[in-house]
């Protein structure tokens, strides 16, 4: 599933997003099953929060870790949440 | 089980709470024990509390209402609200009887997350034939209720005989209601569903079929509905790897207490699975005799010992091995390797004779408290 560049993009509402002391992790959460994200995975979806579409959010992390050159990886990492559902754009 | 003490003790992540044995169903295929009215007392509000707490101080996060039906119990809201302060994913398990808008709503707010109706079929006249209770209607309303008001919902069909021609329907019926996820649970063999299994274990080729009629479906509503298909290990040549490893990330708690390593423990024999109102969960978790029975792979013996697979399936079920072979520490012997594998053959066999009389002698035994007395004498 692509990625619409243009429309804005924002967390799942029947899925949750939470920092796990214990596992030190963040993780989504949905009926009977919760996924473990890296770093970088739960920085972008934390953007995806229906203010921003995927240049904005590809600006706003290389801006905040100071570095160029995410556009791919981003994207990537999106289309992928996309299709799991962690994520919605309409 | 020596030398259980090196082991690395992973923390719980699923807390199963059984809040009651009390339901107004009567599934032939139920899987709690058959000897449930045995087991009356329940845990006091206080207890549950305090059992939340700390199993989410140690790591649990996703966290099951079940039963037995949980809505029996009154104070589930109170139970929500306070999983919902702890920061639990709460998971209501319910088979939607009882189950009005107004609760809809008050669940909601205290915090709950999901709910997840089971519907016994596609046609009114086999769902309510199935459960023992008239509820074919009320459910479909709640599964609507439950999306009104924006739950992600889950609708769980457990398949056997008397259901797995319904399979297209099912599909459709889950497409229409607007689920999010169709659990299809071919039935597992414990419980209630072993006492009747000659009746309900479908034969390899009604199996087969089904198979493929819903992994099809997968593709068709991809991007719409998740279908989860759980299989039936009869007809497998391995087994599951049960509880992701014993001791590892189930805990389940009992409605009298009892603390369980997986929810059919409490019938193999020397355990000694202790009580919530005794231990804290963290000494349960730790260090008591039944979670770390079956932890690691010291207890096992050949062939488990020596394959390259216990990595994987962990040996199987051991409540399994133990309700099909009485051995406990032994393979499950749904696995080919496994010495008793026979025991499964004969199963399927004998079910498939059953299916072809014409007429049964064998009555389904619904689980309802006169039939769990007669299992609870005969057992003592
Ligand atoms: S399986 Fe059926 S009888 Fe057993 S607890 Fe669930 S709804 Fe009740
Ligand atoms: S022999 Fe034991 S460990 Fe090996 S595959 Fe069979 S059940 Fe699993």
């Amino acid at each position: 599933m692509a990625i619409n560049p243009d429309q804005i993009i924002k967390f799942s509402p029947t899925h949750r997003l939470q920092w796990e002391e214990v596992q030190q992790k963040d993780v989504i959460l949905y009926p009977e099953g919760m996924v473990e994200l890296n770093q970088s995975s739960a920085e972008i979806l934390k953007l995806c929060d229906g203010s921003r579409n995927l240049e904005r959010i590809i600006a706003d992390l290389e801006q905040k870790f100071e570095t160029t050159g995410l556009k791919d990886d981003i994207t990537g990492f999106l289309e992928v949440a996309l299709k799991n559902g962690w994520i919605q754009q309409h | 089980m020596a030398g259980y003490n090196n082991i690395k003790i992973t923390p719980p992540r699923w807390l199963l709470a059984e809040l009651t044995y009390a339901c107004p169903l009567q599934c032939p295929y139920c899987s709690n024990p058959l000897d449930y009215a045995k087991y009356q007392s329940e845990l006091s509000t206080d207890d549950w509390k305090r059992v939340l707490t700390e199993a989410r101080k140690m790591g649990a996060v996703q966290l099951g209402f079940s039963g037995g039906e949980p809505l029996t119990r009154q104070d589930l809201p109170e139970l929500v609200r306070h999983a919902r302060e702890l920061g639990y994913y709460s998971n209501l398990i319910t088979s939607g009887y009882g189950l009005t808008e107004d609760k809809i709503i008050e669940l909601k707010q205290a915090g709950l997350d999901h709910i997840q109706v089971s519907i016994q079929a596609s046609s009114q006249e086999l769902n309510d034939h199935l459960a023992g209770t008239s509820s074919y209607f009320h459910k479909k309303e709640v599964a609507h209720l439950v999306k009104k008001h924006g739950y992600p919902m889950v609708l769980c069909v457990v398949i056997h005989r008397e259901n797995i021609h319904q399979m297209p329907q099912i599909l459709a019926m889950a497409e229409e209601l607007e689920a999010d996820y169709l659990e299809l649970a071919n039935t597992q063999y414990y419980g209630w569903a072993h006492a009747n299994r000659d009746l309900l274990l479908p034969t390899q080729e009604q199996f087969k079929a089904a198979e493929q009629i819903a992994q099809a479906y997968k593709e068709k509503v991809a991007g719409k509905m998740k279908i989860y298909y759980v299989v039936p290990d009869f007809y497998e040549d391995r087994p599951k790897a049960c509880m992701n490893g014993w001791g590892t990330t189930f805990l389940t708690i009992a409605p009298d207490g009892v603390a369980l390593p997986c929810h059919s423990a409490r019938d193999l024999p020397g355990l000694d699975c202790p009580d919530v109102k005794a231990f804290s969960i963290e000494q349960i978790w730790n260090e008591s005799k039944a979670f770390n029975f079956f932890r690691g792979q010291d207890w096992m013996q050949e062939p488990c010992r020596s394959c390259d697979e216990k990595d994987k399936d962990f040996g199987g079920c051991r409540c399994q091995a133990y309700l099909l072979t009485g051995d406990m520490y032994g393979a499950d012997p749904v696995c080919a390797k496994s010495p008793d594998h026979h025991v499964i053959e004969q199963a399927i066999a004998s079910a498939e004779a059953t299916a072809k009389m014409t007429v049964t002698e064998k009555p389904l035994i619904f689980r309802n408290s006169k039939n769990s007395r007669k299992f609870s004498t005969e057992n003592s």
